[in-house]
């Protein structure tokens, strides 16, 4: 339970100490070092196969423990990532290389202590079994990471950042107003909204109360999960993030607003209510399926490609979870390779973009030729993240396909190979012409904290697909069972 | 209570009806105040030490902190009025008379439990509606942190209607949640001011995929 506390509490005063401490040094050190004992410290407390009890306003389950380890992993990787970034980042005035106006980055102690807080408010997030402390903790995950979309200080990420905290803003305020709605379903007994009391109560809550509360639940926390047609703020806050960010956004935060979804889902499994918001979680994944597809195939910027190809997967992760039965376990098996795959796509494309100088895909020619590692992490992500064999994401895609023809929806499958054939269509011709031919810049020898964590993850990313390790096995199952409406 | 609820949907109208900043910066604030007293006022019985916190940095920062950040950002913008929004003034108090039917009508059929003040619930409702009708509607951006405070302004007061007891702990996160999200775009606002030499946010429009994205094809490679 203590080291609960310690996993929510060490990033949050490192976060806080990062603003005043002004050696650049000391700061970095302090980023790495805490990243790497919360991963430490999220894998200690992961593994035991018991848990924590799960009656307090913080506790683990099996689905809990998936979330913070791949959050915390992706943020380590980020850190590596992220310090060579920040130290390889001029500090002066300098020109925006697509509108031309002047802009200046920053303090390198924002960036700093915004992401260790985006850490902890991710971690806390993850880990509160409390509805309303949960909304506290995600809400307060979006003010954390404004700041860090506007690292750059330039016109577009002022825009993107806007964008992104008045539309998340006013969609988790609706999500507040659902767990208003929870609490009324609790017609007797004590108005507690852990989730130990709402699953325990769960034969007697009120259904008319609790679907209204799921629709707005899934709306606001939808909202920061980037479900279309709620989407609209996503390609502009990933593309515009520097890239370690984006990695963060798209590979961590997401997943926090999925859980908060899921949290919901759970309390209506457990009160017989399983495929009433099923079958609204299948129609939004189906719908930010299409509609990523479409902009995929027009996509003249490659950090926006990304960004969209997020809502894509996030469209499959709610259609899993839908699904319900096999599909869950795939689901929450998509959502460990999607973010370990997008964070590296994110790393490379971030790579590419300091060497080229622009995110226009048509202005780039030849980065296997440029940047031999980055190209060949850029074709490999792209591999990846089209679900293509041998990769973890094609294992998960498959069980999830696999979930939808058992239950016979044939409309639905037919839909769903034909969105993910679209974006491969979408992504393959831009990512190809990207990586391959030559290009006018010069061969240049890479930094290795720009490729490790990228490596790293795609090797992890191949992995996934040829072996699943026996304890994630165990969890994805265990976590899929709490959502089958099994009272536990 | 009823006098407070009233008071509520008066300013709201209000706010749907004006044009200067200045004018809504304060008719948000009365509003803070408003709902900052209504915990205070609900629980006249038993007061706890709890309320008083929460109701006193509810009025603090709601009702004095934020307006006056506000009030900052208007003077060094030298901005003065909300722009044509694209609903007029007068329409939107029409629509405004819309929202209030609705909002009674939704307040109606929730069945919600005997003890639950109606007025108060519908005109909270109501104050939701109007705050995001002014982020759908208004230009400026002042005008739309304004609303979204609106918003959560109503928000608070359906909670406070319906009698939600969180945790205090958790009643001083939500609030600090809404100061810090303010705060934030408060700060974004000097920058918006800076940048774009305007706070119409309808010229933020960059980034987009629906219009063509001029920049990355025109812009000559540096």
């Amino acid at each position: 339970m203590t080291l609960l506390w310690w996993i929510i509490l060490l990033p949050a005063a490192a976060g806080i100490a990062s603003y005043f401490i002004r050696w650049n040094g000391l700061r970095r050190f302090l980023w790495v070092a805490v990243a790497g004992s919360h991963l430490a410290m999220s894998i200690a407390a992961a593994l035991p196969a018991g848990g924590t009890p799960l009656d307090h306003w913080i506790g683990m389950d099996s689905l809990s423990a998936i979330f913070l380890v791949l959050t915390s992993l992706l943020f380590f990787g980020a850190t590596i990532y992220g310090v060579g970034y920040v130290a390889r980042e001029p500090v002066t005035l300098r020109r925006d290389f697509e509108d031309g106006s002047l802009f200046k980055n920053e303090p390198e102690s924002v960036f700093t202590g915004g992401s260790l807080l985006l850490l902890a408010t991710m971690s806390l997030a993850i880990l509160s079994r409390h509805l309303a402390l949960q909304w506290v903790a995600i809400e307060a995950t979006t003010l954390a990471s404004a700041p860090l979309i506007y690292y750059h200080q330039n016109r577009r990420s002022l825009e993107a950042a806007w964008k992104y905290l008045i539309l998340c803003s006013v969609g988790i305020a609706l999500a507040l107003l659902g767990i208003f709605f929870i609490r009324m379903t609790m017609q007797n007994g004590p108005h507690d909204l852990t989730l130990a009391a709402l699953l325990e109560q769960a034969g007697t809550l009120n259904h008319k109360w609790l679907s209204t509360a799921f629709i707005f639940m899934l709306v606001g926390y939808g909202t920061k999960m980037g479900l279309a047609p709620l989407h609209t703020w996503l390609p502009d806050a990933h593309s515009e993030a520097p890239s370690p960010v984006s990695a963060l956004l798209s590979g961590a935060l997401l997943n926090c607003a999925f859980l908060g979804i899921l949290r919901v889902q759970q309390i209506c499994a457990a009160a017989g209510m399983a495929s009433f918001g099923g079958d609204l979680l299948i129609l939004f994944g189906l719908l930010s399926m299409g509609l990523a597809g479409v902009f995929i195939l027009r996509q003249a910027d490659y950090k926006r490609m990304l960004a969209y190809s997020s809502v894509e997967h996030m469209g499959i992760l709610a259609l899993g979870v839908g699904l319900g039965g096999l599909g869950l376990f795939g689901s929450f098996l998509h959502a460990v390779n999607h973010s370990i795959v997008k964070a590296m796509l994110f790393f490379t494309a971030g790579n590419i973009l300091a060497r080229f100088n622009t995110k226009s895909t048509m202005k780039i020619q030849g980065v296997c030729h440029a940047l031999p590692i980055s190209g060949a992490l850029w074709i490999a992500g792209f591999l990846a993240v089209t679900g293509s064999p041998p990769f973890g994401t094609f294992v998960s895609e498959f069980t999830i396909l696999r979930a939808i023809l058992d239950q016979g929806r044939w409309i639905t499958a037919g839909l769903y190979v034909l969105f993910l054939l679209l974006a491969f269509v979408g992504m393959s011709g831009i990512v190809l012409r990207m990586a391959l031919g030559r290009s006018e810049v010069e061969r240049t020898r890479e930094p290795l904290t720009a490729i490790a964590s990228p490596v790293v993850f795609a090797v992890l990313a191949l992995v996934l697909g040829v072996y699943l390790p026996g304890p994630l096995v165990d969890k994805l199952h265990d976590a899929a069972q709490l959502l089958t409406g099994v009272a536990k | 209570m009823t006098i407070i609820s009233v008071l509520l949907i008066l300013s709201c109208l209000l706010l749907l009806g004006s044009s200067r900043l200045h004018v809504a910066i304060r008719v948000v604030a009365a509003q803070g105040l408003l709902l900052g007293g209504l915990p205070i006022i609900r629980s006249a019985g038993d007061i706890h030490y709890g309320i008083w916190i929460l109701g006193l940095s509810t009025i603090l920062s709601k009702g004095i902190l934020l307006p006056w950040l506000m009030t900052v950002c208007v003077r060094l913008s030298g901005i003065r009025r909300e722009i044509e929004p694209f609903i007029g003034f007068g329409a939107s108090l029409l629509c405004g008379t819309a929202l209030l039917g609705l909002a009674v009508w939704i307040t109606a059929r929730l069945q919600l439990p005997g003890e639950a003040p109606l007025i108060l619930t519908t005109s909270s409702f109501f104050a939701m509606f109007v705050g995001l009708f002014l982020m759908v509607t208004r230009r400026q951006a002042i005008s739309q942190s304004l609303a979204y405070l609106v918003m959560e302004n109503g928000v608070y007061g359906i909670g406070v209607s319906m009698s939600l007891d969180f945790p205090f702990l958790v009643e001083l996160g939500i609030l600090l949640d809404v100061f810090v999200g303010v705060f934030l775009m408060g700060n974004l606002l000097f920058h918006i001011d800076r940048e774009f030499e305007h706070l119409d946010t309808n010229k933020l429009t960059e980034l987009s995929d629906l219009s063509e994205p001029a920049t990355l094809r025109a812009e000559e490679h540096p």
